[in-house]
C-alpha cells in the first residue's frame, strides 16, 4: 500500500509527542516529514530552567535525538522555517526553498514570547526565555556581565531570575502588579513566595511599569520606569507572556482567533490540516503547559491513525514552580468565586500555607505553599470530581493522613536520597526511577511502571512515583482526566460499561468491534475487565470467557510461585463441623498435601497441590459437602464472624448465623475486585467488620451496617451506612450495596476507593433513601445469583474443562 | 505455519502431540517430557506455537498465562513473552526456548530440540 504523506511544521514538544503516539498505533500508515526552525532535534523545553540554573545540561534534556527520526523513517529538516503553505497543491515551502507535499499536515508552531513594545527592546542583551539559543545568551551574559533585570514576575520570569541568580548575577524582577504569579497564586501565597525569593537574594520591583530600555553602544545598560526610577541592566529578559504563533496559518488563510482554531479532533478549518500545542485555540482556550498538549497529541494521533472515538474536550491545569527549595502548587479556581468556600491552613511564619477551594462538596481549586507533595492528590480529586464531604475534616492534612497505615506515599520524594527504596515489591530505588525518567525521557506514571516496574505490583508506591516524576520533570505531567482502559482503546472504563449496557453488547468481540479496539485480541489488562463487565451486566446473555480470565479464576485455585496451586474450601461464616475438619484432614493425607494453614480469612488453606490433581482433590471434598471458597477470585471471599450471642457473654446478636446467611446468599458472585464481609456480635467488633467491604455489627436494637472498609496495603475503616433491625433488612441492604458496586465500580476498584470516589452521600441515596431502588438492586443481585451460585469445583471434578487440568501429551524417555 | 521449521535437521523425530482442537483458542496445553514441560499455545488466529513452560523471569509456567495476539502474559509477574520467538517483550529482557512445530492438517507435531539461540533451554 502506498503510504500517505504526513508533514509536520514545528519540531517541539507537542508535535513530536503526536508523532510518537502515532507511531505506536499506526507505524506504517504515513511517510513522515518534519520541519523545525531550531537547529536542534526534539528537546524538553520545560527543563531549560534547570539548565539555566546549572542543574542539568542540554544533553540531559534531549527527548529524541536525530537517530530517533532516522530509526523511525522520518525525514527531518532542521533549521528550516516554513514560510508558505500552498493549500491548493498541498505543499509547504521553507525559507531556503525546500518544499514537501502533504496529504495531511500538522501545524505545531508553538508560541512566540511577547516583547514589550517599549523603545530599546531591540538592543543587544534584550531577550526572551524560550529556547536553547536564549539560554546560551543568558549563560554567556552571566559570565561577562553583572546586572540582570527580568521583566515579568510570572512562572517563567521567576525561573529565569532564579537561574541567573544561581549563575552569580545580581537579579531584579520587575512586575507590574503587586503580586508575583498572580495568575496562579492568591495574595497570601504570593507574598510568602516573594519573601522566600528575597531571602535567596533576589530584588523585586513590584507595581512598576517599564517605560524604556536605555542603551549604550547598541547594548542595553539600564531600565527606566514610568515613575522616573532607573536601574542598571546588562541583560534584560522579557517574560511577560506568550502569543500563539499563528503567522504561518494566517498567511495560508486558516481561521485563527488568538490561536489556530481547532475542533475536538484537533482539525483546523481545513480538515487535512491539524494543529496542536501552544499555537491552537480550542474552545476559546490556548494552553501554555504540556499536560494539555499531550492530551491533544493523543487525540490528534488517534484521528490521524483513523481510529474514531478520541475527542479532546479541554483540560484543567495545574502549576508548579521549578525553583529548587521552593514548594508551590496551584490548580483550578484558586481564588474562589461565588458559591465557593475555602479551607485554610495558614502558618506564614513557619512557611506553610494551604488553601483548598470547595464548591458543592467538590474540590475546585488549590494553592499550596511550603509543602506541595499532596498537589497531585488534590488535583486528582479535582479532576475526578470526587465528593469530599467525608474527608472534609482531614482534607487539609493531605492524603497521608487518611488513616494510611501502610507505606502509601508518606515519604517525601524531594527529601529522599537516591538509594532510598521506593517500590518494596520490586526493589526499585529513587535513583533508579530518576535515571529512567531522565535517560529514557519518560513522562507518565505508566511509562515509569513499564520501564522500572516501580508501582507495577501492589501499587502502594504509586503516589510516591508520581511525586518523583513531577519533581524530576518539574512540569505538571498529570494523567489525563479520563484515562483509557488500556492501550488497546481510547474508551474509559465507564464508557465501555455504558456501551455494554446501552447497546446490549454480550461478547468480547462485540465490544471490541463496536468500540473500535486497536488490537483485535485485546490484552491481559482489558480482556478480564471486559469479561467481568459482560457477565455482571448480562448474567443471563453473556457467556463467561474463561480464556480471558486470569489463571486463578480460570483454574479455580491460587497459583503459587512454584506453579502448584492452593485449595481453600469454604467454611460458611467461619463455623466448622467435625465432619468438615475430618474431610480436610483426609484429603490432605490422601493427596500428600505438603502444608496447611489457617488463613487470615478463617478458613483452611491446602498448599502445594499439583494442577493435574485439582479435580480429584475437589471431587473428594465435594463428596463430603465442601465447596469452593473462591479465595482466588475477584469474587465474594469470606464472611468472617465472631462467636456472638450464642456463647459470648457480651454478644447481643447471633453474628455467626448472620455470617452464614450472608455467605449463603452471596457466594459464587463475581465482583470488580475481591469482596469481603464480616459480622460481629457486638460493638467490641472481634470480627473486624469495620475494615471489610461490607461490615455488620450487632447492636442491642438490631444491626449497624458499614461499607467501604479495606485491610491490605492501605487500611481504610468503613463508613457507617445506617442501622437496621431485622435479618431480612441486613440481607436486602447487603445485596443491594453489593449489586450497585458490581454494576458501577471499575474493574479492579475495591469498595474503599469506589466509595471515596463516588462519595458516601451517593451510596446512601442509592441504598438507604431509595427503598424502591434498593429492592430492585437486591432483586437484580438475586437473579444473577440464580446463574452464578454453583460450585465450580464439583463441576470440574465431573469433567468440565478437562483440558485445563490434563497434559496434552506425556512423552516418556 | 512456522518459519523456524527450516532450520531443523532431517534426522530428528517429530512427535505427534494432538490436534488443534485439543487446545482451546487463546489457550495452551502442556506436553510433559523428561526434559521438562513444553507449553503448546493456540491463539485466536489458530496459529500454534511451542515454548519451554518456564518464564525467563522466575520460572513461571507460561502455559497458564493469558494469550493475546502472538504474546502470552506470564501468570506470576506479568512479563510478556512473544509466542513465535520466546523473547520477552521490551523493556523486559530474556527468552524462553521455542520449539519447532509442524502441522499436518489438524494434527500438531512437535520437535523436542529447541530452536537455537535461547539460553533457557535446559
Ligand atoms: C491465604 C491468605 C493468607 C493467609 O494465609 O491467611 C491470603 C493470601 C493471598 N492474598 Fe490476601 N490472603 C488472605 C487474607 C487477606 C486478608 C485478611 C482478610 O481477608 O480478612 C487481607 C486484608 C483484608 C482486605 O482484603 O481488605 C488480605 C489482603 C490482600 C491484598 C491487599 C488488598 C487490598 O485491597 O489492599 C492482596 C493483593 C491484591 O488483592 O491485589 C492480597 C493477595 C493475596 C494473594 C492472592 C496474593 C497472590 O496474588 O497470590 C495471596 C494468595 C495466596 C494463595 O495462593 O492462597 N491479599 N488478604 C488469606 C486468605 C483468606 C481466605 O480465607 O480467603
Ligand atoms: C523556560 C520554560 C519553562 C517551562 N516550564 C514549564 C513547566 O514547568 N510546565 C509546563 O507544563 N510547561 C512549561 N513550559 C511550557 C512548555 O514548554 C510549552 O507549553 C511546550 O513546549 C509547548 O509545546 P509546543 O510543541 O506547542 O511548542 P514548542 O515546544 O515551542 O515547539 C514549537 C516549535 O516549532 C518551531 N516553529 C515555529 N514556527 C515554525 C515554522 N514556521 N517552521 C518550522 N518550525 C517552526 C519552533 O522553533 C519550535 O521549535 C515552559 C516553557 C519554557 C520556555
Ligand atoms: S501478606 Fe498476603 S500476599 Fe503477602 S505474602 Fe502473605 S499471603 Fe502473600
Ligand atoms: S516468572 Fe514470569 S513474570 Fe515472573
Amino acid at each position: 500500500m502506498k503510504r500517505m504523506k504526513l508533514v509536520m511544521v514545528g519540531n517541539g514538544m507537542a508535535g513530536v509527542r503526536t508523532l510518537e503516539e502515532l507511531l505506536k498505533i499506526a507505524p506504517d500508515l504515513y511517510e513522515i516529514t518534519v520541519f523545525g526552525a531550531e537547529p536542534y532535534a526534539n528537546y524538553n523545553r520545560i527543563l531549560l530552567s534547570p539548565v539555566l540554573a546549572g542543574e542539568q545540561t542540554i544533553k540531559d534534556i534531549m527527548l529524541n535525538d536525530v537517530d530517533w527520526y532516522e530509526k523511525n523513517g522520518i525525514t527531518l529538516h532542521l533549521n528550516k522555517k516554513i514560510t508558505r503553505i500552498d493549500r491548493k497543491n498541498r505543499t509547504v515551502h521553507a525559507e531556503d526553498g525546500t518544499s514537501a507535499e502533504y496529504d495531511r499536515l500538522i501545524l505545531a508552531t508553538g508560541s512566540n514570547p511577547f516583547m514589550l513594545p517599549v523603545p530599546g527592546n531591540d538592543l543587544q542583551g534584550v531577550i526572551s526565555f524560550r529556547d536553547i539559543h536564549d539560554v546560551d545568551v543568558m549563560v554567556d551574559a552571566a559570565t561577562n556581565y553583572k546586572h540582570a533585570v527580568i521583566i515579568g514576575g510570572g512562572l517563567l520570569g521567576l525561573e529565569a531570575a532564579n537561574g541567573l541568580k544561581m549563575r552569580g548575577m545580581d537579579v531584579a524582577v520587575v512586575h507590574n502588579s503587586d503580586n508575583l504569579m498572580e495568575r496562579q497564586l492568591d495574595p497570601v501565597a504570593s507574598k510568602m513566595l516573594q519573601k522566600n525569593l528575597e531571602d535567596k537574594g533576589m530584588n523585586f520591583l513590584v507595581g512598576k511599569q517599564t517605560e524604556q530600555l536605555i542603551g549604550k553602544d547598541g547594548r542595553v545598560k539600564a531600565v527606566r520606569f514610568k515613575d522616573g526610577q532607573e536601574v542598571p541592566a546588562d541583560l534584560v529578559v522579557m517574560a511577560v507572556g506568550i502569543r500563539p504563533n499563528t503567522t504561518l496559518a494566517e498567511s495560508a488563510g486558516i481561521h485563527c482567533n488568538r490561536g489556530i482554531v481547532v475542533n475536538d479532533t484537533m482539525q483546523t478549518y481545513d480538515p487535512r490540516i491539524y494543529a496542536i500545542g501552544e499555537c491552537v485555540s480550542h474552545r476559546g482556550i490556548a494552553y501554555g503547559l504540556v499536560a494539555p498538549l499531550f492530551e491533544m497529541a493523543k487525540v490528534c494521533a488517534n484521528h490521524l491513525a483513523e481510529y474514531g472515538i478520541g475527542r479532546y474536550t479541554g483540560s484543567v491545569t495545574s502549576t508548579k514552580l521549578k525553583v529548587t527549595g521552593i514548594e508551590l502548587f496551584s490548580a483550578g479556581d484558586y481564588m474562589g468565586s461565588e458559591g465557593t468556600e475555602n479551607l485554610l491552613l495558614s502558618d506564614p511564619k513557619g512557611g506553610l500555607y494551604k488553601k483548598l477551594v470547595l464548591k458543592d462538596n467538590r474540590l475546585v481549586g488549590a494553592v499550596l505553599y511550603g509543602e506541595s507533595e499532596d498537589g497531585n492528590w488534590y488535583f486528582k480529586l479535582m479532576r475526578e470530581g470526587t465528593d469530599v464531604s467525608a474527608l472534609r475534616n482531614r482534607l487539609l492534612f493531605g492524603e497521608t493522613h487518611l488513616g494510611d497505615a501502610g507505606h502509601g506515599g508518606q515519604s517525601k520524594a524531594a527529601a529522599m536520597k537516591d538509594c532510598d527504596q521506593v517500590c518494596d515489591c520490586n526493589g526499585v530505588s529513587k535513583g533508579d526511577i530518576v535515571k529512567a525518567i531522565v535517560t529514557k525521557g519518560l513522562f507518565t506514571l505508566d511509562d515509569v511502571k513499564l520501564h522500572t516496574k516501580a508501582a507495577a505490583s501492589c501499587g502502594s508506591c504509586t503516589g510516591l512515583c508520581e511525586q518523583i516524576l513531577s519533581h524530576t520533570l518539574g512540569g505538571e505531567y498529570s494523567a489525563p482526566e479520563a484515562k483509557p482502559m488500556c492501550k488497546c482503546t481510547d474508551a474509559t472504563h465507564d464508557q465501555v460499561r455504558a456501551a455494554i449496557r446501552d447497546q446490549k453488547l454480550t461478547s468480547i468481540p462485540d465490544v471490541m468491534n463496536t468500540l473500535g479496539w486497536k488490537r483485535e485480541d485485546g490484552c491481559p489488562s482489558c480482556r478480564p475487565a471486559l469479561n467481568y463487565y459482560l457477565i455482571s451486566t448480562w448474567p443471563k446473555e453473556a457467556k463467561d470467557d474463561y480464556q480471558s480470565r486470569y489463571i486463578n479464576e480460570r483454574a479455580h485455585a491460587n497459583i503459587q510461585k512454584d506453579g502448584s496451586y492452593s485449595v481453600v474450601p469454604r467454611l460458611w461464616g467461619g463455623s466448622v463441623s467435625v465432619d468438615q475438619l475430618r474431610a480436610i484432614a483426609d484429603v490432605a493425607e490422601k493427596f500428600n498435601v505438603p502444608e496447611m494453614k489457617i488463613t487470615g480469612g478463617q478458613r483452611i488453606d491446602l498448599f502445594g497441590v499439583k494442577k493435574e490433581e485439582l479435580p480429584d482433590v475437589w471431587g473428594f471434598l465435594a463428596d463430603r459437602g465442601l465447596v469452593s471458597g473462591h479465595a482466588y477470585g475477584k469474587a465474594l471471599r469470606t464472611v468472617k464472624t465472631c462467636v456472638g450471642s450464642d456463647w459470648c457473654r457480651f454478644g447481643v446478636q447471633d453474628s455467626t448465623q448472620m455470617g452464614i446467611d450472608l455467605e449463603e446468599m452471596t457466594w459464587g458472585s463475581w465482583t470488580p475486585h475481591k469482596y469481603k464481609m464480616a459480622v460481629s456480635g457486638c460493638p467490641r467488633n472481634c470480627a473486624e467488620a469495620t475494615i471489610k467491604d461490607f461490615g455488620v455489627v450487632g447492636i442491642d436494637s438490631g444491626w449497624e451496617l458499614h461499607v467501604g472498609g479495606n485491610g491490605g496495603v492501605k487500611v481504610r475503616a468503613t463508613d457507617l451506612l445506617c442501622r437496621v433491625t431485622t435479618r431480612e433488612e441486613v440481607l436486602e441492604y447487603a445485596g443491594a450495596f453489593m449489586q450497585i458496586y458490581r454494576e458501577e465500580a471499575r474493574y479492579l476498584e475495591r469498595t474503599a476507593p469506589w466509595v471515596e470516589r463516588v462519595g458516601l452521600p451517593y451510596i446512601k441515596t442509592r441504598v438507604v433513601d431509595d427503598a424502591e431502588g434498593r429492592a430492585a438492586a437486591y432483586q437484580r443481585f438475586l437473579e444473577s445469583q440464580e446463574i452464578y451460585k454453583f460450585d465450580p469445583w464439583a463441576e470440574r471434578a465431573k469433567g468440565v474443562d478437562q483440558h485445563e487440568f490434563t497434559p496434552l501429551k506425556v512423552v516418556t524417555g | 505455519m512456522n518459519a523456524v521449521v527450516k532450520k531443523v535437521a532431517m534426522d530428528q523425530q517429530w512427535i505427534e502431540v494432538g490436534t488443534v482442537s485439543d487446545i482451546p483458542k487463546d489457550g495452551a496445553r502442556v506436553v510433559k517430557t523428561p526434559l521438562g514441560d513444553i507449553a503448546v499455545f493456540r491463539n485466536r488466529q489458530d496459529e500454534i506455537f511451542a515454548l519451554r513452560d518456564k518464564c525467563p523471569h522466575k520460572g513461571g509456567p507460561l502455559s497458564q498465562g493469558i494469550i493475546y495476539g502472538k504474546t502470552v502474559a506470564c501468570p506470576l509477574h506479568n512479563w510478556n513473552i512473544a509466542l513465535d520467538t520466546g523473547i520477552a517483550v521490551a523493556p523486559d529482557e530474556g527468552c524462553a526456548a521455542s520449539y519447532p512445530i509442524r502441522m499436518e492438517g489438524e494434527k500438531v507435531f512437535l520437535l523436542l530440540t529447541p530452536n537455537e539461540g535461547c539460553p533457557n533451554s535446559q
